[in-house]
């Protein structure tokens, strides 16, 4: 292959697929050849290419991968033209679901009916149909029950590329209120207690889902950290 | 007067809103200070709400009767005079754990905010389409007005509707489905009506209540749509055009 052609080629790929792809699966094309990091570069140029240009869509990382998107700039023309390919609005009620379970991954039904004081049965098989939400596994309590977690699907759904993105639950919460008040996640922790509680909550997972629950105890933990920064600035 | 109706079906509402929903909406409203909540004050008004629902014969889920409850069961230990032994542990405020489900929701629900924000930005950005299954209507919603919007404006049409005759106790002049007639043919010559509007001929509270609930199963069957341009303002509603008026 002509060095030349490397970034055309990754350009092709990418115009053909309807999802995002990883650097490794892209790598892939090229029979071993090419290293990811050479794939990240090339992107990368893409990407600052296709923007000083001045084109009309835009190479981007989202759900974990890259995908060629129209600009979020030509919105209103898309909108006008695609609308019958325009994804429905959630309701209030699946988005705030689904605002628990991003937040609280893997969580249980009754967990997240425990936050929401209301049966979230109809917004769950809503979320499941979407695939915005999936089953994590079981909790290793009596009764096994079904723990949710998000999908690539709901990274799509809302631009993000992973869920570190989202911002801290505390950004949410009331200024200058009584600490003691204020539910456990969101009172300004140490380091060391946020990294035990989450040891605590992983440890209940069980085997089956070990694997689940570190990746998400990654994430967890960066969410945590970004809001221990926060908790110790005010 | 749940039997004043004389309807033969209760409307079956799934509420996805719940008693949180109620407290939060009331805190809102009244601008009170969720860290110090007045319990007398919202316990009454959270009854009302339900007794209300509960005259409107609506499907109420039992989480509302439980929370009602826990507000009353709040209400009395507030009033219980201070332990002159005082202990040595400080016992919790009483409300303290309805604040912190409070304050979570809360924050739960504002992050469901921004959610909606990025869904919303990324509603007009598109890949290559795949084939795509067709998604399913969502579950009912009011979309972006509450139930207790509907309610707090019913409330206040009921007041305002005086019964000058004593209750005749007439047959069933007007049905729900009758009512439900109605409102569409108003909506087929004026694309939208002011909530209050479709009471000016009530002459009854009876009829009120007849109308109330045809304007709910119209938005159950999602035949318009509920507009509500201020916070706690004038209700409007139109005509979905995604559907044909039909009778």
């Amino acid at each position: 292959m002509d060095a030349q052609d490397l970034r055309p080629i990754l350009e092709a790929i990418l115009f053909a697929s309807d999802s995002s792809l990883t650097a490794d699966e892209l790598k892939d094309a090229f029979d071993g050849e090419i290293s990811t990091a050479a794939v990240k570069a090339a992107l990368s140029e893409l990407e600052k290419e296709y923007e000083s240009l001045g084109r009309g869509f835009a190479l981007k990382e989202i759900a974990g991968g890259y995908q060629i998107l129209t600009h979020e700039r030509f919105s209103s023309h898309l909108k006008r033209f695609y609308q019958s390919r325009e994804k429905k609005r959630l309701s209030p009620a699946s988005l705030e679901t689904l605002s628990v379970v991003a937040y609280k991954q893997p969580v249980t039904k009754a967990d997240i009916e425990f936050v929401r004081g209301v049966n979230v049965d109809g917004p769950l098989r809503t979320l499941l149909e979407k695939n915005l939400i999936k089953i994590a596994g079981r909790k290793e309590v009596p009764g096994r029950p079904i723990l949710y977690g998000t999908t690539k699907e709901f990274l799509a759904h809302f631009g993000l590329n992973s869920v570190k993105e989202l911002p801290p639950l505390s950004e949410f919460s009331e200024k200058d209120i009584d600490q003691n008040l204020l539910p456990p996640q969101m009172r300004a922790v140490t380091q060391s207690e946020a990294v035990a509680e989450i040891e605590a909550e992983t440890a209940e997972l069980g085997s089956g889902i070990r694997e689940e629950g570190l990746a998400e105890q990654n994430s967890k933990e960066s969410l945590l950290s970004d809001k221990v920064e926060t908790g110790e600035e005010d | 007067m749940s039997d004043r109706t004389g309807m033969d079906y209760r409307i079956r509402l799934e509420l996805f809103e719940g008693p949180l929903d109620l407290l939060l909406y009331l805190i809102k409203r009244d601008e009170l200070n969720i860290c110090d909540i007045p319990i007398m004050k919202i316990t009454q008004q959270y009854l009302d709400y339900l007794n209300l629902m509960e005259d409107l014969n609506l499907d109420i889920a039992g989480d509302f009767l439980v929370m009602a409850a826990t507000l009353m069961q709040i209400k009395s230990r507030m009033l219980l005079p201070p332990d002159p032994a005082g202990l040595e542990t400080q016992e919790e405020d009483p409300r303290a754990e309805l604040v912190r489900r409070l304050l979570e929701y809360k924050a739960f629900k504002e992050a469901a905010e921004r959610f909606r924000e990025l869904e919303s930005k990324q509603s007009g950005v598109f890949g290559r389409f795949g084939s795509e299954p067709e998604y399913k209507d969502d579950d009912v919603s009011f979309g972006d007005v509450s139930l207790f919007d509907l309610l707090s404006a019913f409330a206040k049409v009921l007041k305002s509707i005086n019964e000058d005759k004593p209750h005749e106790i007439l047959k069933d002049e007007y049905t729900v489905a009758d009512k439900i007639h109605d409102i569409v043919e108003r909506l087929k010559s004026e694309t939208t009506v002011k909530f209050s509007r479709l009471f000016r001929a009530a002459k009854n509270k009876l009829e009120a209540i007849t109308t109330f609930l045809a304007i709910l199963e119209l938005i159950r069957l999602k035949k318009v749509l509920i507009v509500q341009d201020e916070q706690f303002g004038e209700i409007e509603i139109s005509k979905n055009s995604n559907f044909v008026l039909e009778d």
